[in-house]
């Protein structure tokens, strides 16, 4: 290295000086979230091996208001999780002639349709 | 027809080792034209209204690379960038973030220069020598597609400045030698690849990053850094599973 002197300046707060890197850490902030939420619906899956007194107890938590609220909060995280991720999907994928926007589109697409399908089969079996 | 002159603010970073401890801000007010850039800008200022400016360019079309600096806020070659865009606002003019400075907007580029850009050997690694008189090492247009937007690279560091984890961890190879990495990994005519997979696969290369992607956003010339760095994280995915299936294990 040189030995000239020279000012290194501080890194602290660097996210916040940018909306680019704010935007980047919403999607990385948002990801222990969706952890919250699955560990949450395992617990629905043991409460109900572990008998219908159980299940309903975890069924009534489901329901207050407060867990919707949540419920809505981490879909709307969701989403944006899933927008923002498919974003970058054409830095991750190989070196193939396709433009990003197509990749990009193909990606949000294929995630509705999962989506939908999955919400159809849940209605079909739940009716 | 006489063109309209109008003024703008631009505040330089200002910084002299021999005498401050810290930056500070000083304000010049710039008359311009609508074809002047940013650059044509600091040069006004140093040549009319405080000589001791210090800032760094040469071609002044987007192609040398040394005029790189944080323009409000945003990684930009000044050259590249027009006053008009930013009137009737404020300009401010930084050195590149995440690089030591050495004086008002020159930084110290020796970690890229002479540790970063040596270590991913760019060059071609022939797989064996070939004599002058056997003629050159041929290339379809095909193959040569597969890297040319690598190829493309100025070494400007806009993406190094663009990029936190360079910023936190200087030890972070960073997306400029990466891309150039993977410019001479693609070249149908190299052979080097094994040679610098070591680098990639280590704890300060394509494992650093963690996509966050502006790195190509700021790119002047369409390098994409970032999807080099992901490309090779499957390299280097596949180059460590792969080595226990190979005979030699580890040893190539």
């Amino acid at each position: 290295m040189s030995s000239v002197k020279t000012y290194v300046r501080p890194m602290a707060g660097w996210w916040r000086r940018n909306p680019f890197f704010v935007r980047y850490m919403i999607r990385e902030a948002s990801a222990p979230l969706f952890y919250l939420y699955a560990l949450w619906l395992v617990a629905g899956i043991v409460a109900l091996s572990l008998g219908p007194s159980i299940y309903a107890a975890w069924w009534t938590v489901a329901q207050y208001p407060l867990m919707i609220v949540l419920n809505l909060v981490i879909l709307v995280f969701a989403v944006y999780h899933t927008w923002t991720w498919f974003s970058v999907l054409p830095k991750t994928t190989p070196d193939i002639d396709v433009a990003p926007g197509t990749l990009i589109g193909a990606g949000i697409v294929a995630a509705i349709v999962a989506c939908l399908a999955l919400f159809a089969f849940a209605w079909g079996v739940t009716r | 027809m006489a063109e309209t002159l109008r003024t703008i603010e631009i505040e330089c970073l200002r910084f002299n080792p021999e005498s401050d401890t810290a930056p500070s801000y000083q304000t010049y007010s710039v008359p311009f034209t609508d074809d002047m850039s940013v650059l044509q800008g600091l040069q006004y200022i140093k040549d009319e209204l405080d000589g001791s400016l210090s800032f760094r360019w040469s071609c002044r079309m987007a192609i040398c690379g040394s005029c790189g600096s944080m323009i409000n806020g945003v990684p930009q070659l000044s050259c590249h960038t027009f006053l008009r865009d930013y009137h009737p606002g404020k300009l401010r003019i930084e050195p590149l973030n995440h690089f030591p400075i050495l004086r008002d907007l020159a930084i110290d580029q020796t970690d890229f220069v002479r540790n970063k850009l040596p270590a991913v050997k760019p060059y071609i690694i022939p797989k064996e020598s070939q004599a002058l008189a056997q003629g050159e090492f041929l290339q379809t247009p095909r193959e040569m597609h597969k890297y040319y937007h690598y190829s493309e690279c100025i070494n400007c560091l806009l993406c190094y400045a663009a990029c936190p984890q360079y910023g936190l961890d200087s030890k972070f190879i960073g997306p400029a030698a990466i891309a150039l990495m993977q410019r001479y990994n693609a070249d149908s005519r190299d052979a080097g690849r094994a040679q610098r997979m070591d680098l990639a696969n280590s704890d300060h290369g394509v494992w650093g990053c963690t996509l966050v992607g502006y790195c190509s956003e700021v790119c002047p010339k369409g390098v994409d850094p970032a999807h080099a760095v992901n490309q090779n994280k499957v390299a280097s995915t596949l180059d460590y599973f792969l080595r226990f299936l190979r005979p030699n294990g580890d040893r190539r």
